[in-house]
């Protein structure tokens, strides 16, 4: 059992894993019942997938030169995906596409009422001063 | 051995392939497609990944930067114009 041999394996296993991480996102996608569960089951190969496929490549190409450009690459996706991820979150949360009886806690409908009563009052605020106007 | 983990995870990445175009076909609000294409892009890139690994070379490791830098762009620019245009708005 030499060393390559090893490595082999463990890139192989890495590979299976990976490309297992996708599967399980799709599996997610068809059948969660609401966007943010759909979009717990979608970061799954784009993080940890995408960590175990470069893991081995980077076995796989036996040079210590790939490593820091394999790290920048999962580095990028690791910054970009949480951004994207909170983007559509935010437009799922604001155009209703939840179930609210699956939520365990919603802390962000105390603040989205608190700012629609601010937003009434100074709605109604101006409307007096135009009436005033008006007169 | 390598050809044996080709073709399995092969078999795998299309089957994940499949179920996240279902789920872009299917539906049933924007968003829900814009995370199957998101999905979809994370394959693409598995994909590459794992031929670059069997065959021992890096010519798509720019692609595959490419790739994730155009489902960032793509997935937060629809998800800053989306709008609700359900009349029921439980389908989902």
């Amino acid at each position: 059992m030499n060393p390559e041999t090893v490595i082999d394996a463990v890139s192989a296993v890495f590979m299976v894993v990976g490309a297992l991480m996708s599967l399980g996102a799709a599996v997610g996608l068809l059948r969660f019942p609401d966007l943010m569960s759909r979009m717990h089951a979608a970061t799954k190969p784009q993080v940890l997938g995408l960590f175990l496929l470069l893991a081995a490549l980077g076995l796989q190409m036996r040079t210590w030169w790939v490593w820091p450009v394999l790290v920048v690459a999962w580095l990028f996706q690791l910054l970009t995906v949480p951004v994207s991820a909170h983007m559509v979150g935010r437009a799922g949360y604001r155009t209703k596409h939840l179930h609210p009886e699956l939520l365990s806690a919603d802390e962000l409908e105390a603040v989205v009422q608190k700012a629609a009563q601010k937003a009434a009052r100074q709605a109604a605020a101006r409307h007096g001063t135009d009436d005033d106007a008006d007169r | 051995m390598m050809q044996i983990v080709l073709t399995v995870t092969a078999v795998v990445l299309s089957l994940a392939a499949a179920g996240a175009i279902i789920r872009i076909a299917r539906g049933p609000s924007l968003l829900d497609r814009v995370l199957a294409a998101d999905v979809l892009l994370a394959i693409f890139g598995a994909a590459l990944c794992i031929d670059m690994a069997a065959n021992r070379h890096l010519n798509n490791l720019m692609l595959l930067v490419a790739i994730s830098l155009i489902g960032f762009v793509g997935s937060v620019t629809v998800a800053r114009f989306v709008a609700d245009r359900r009349e029921n708005v439980r389908e989902s």
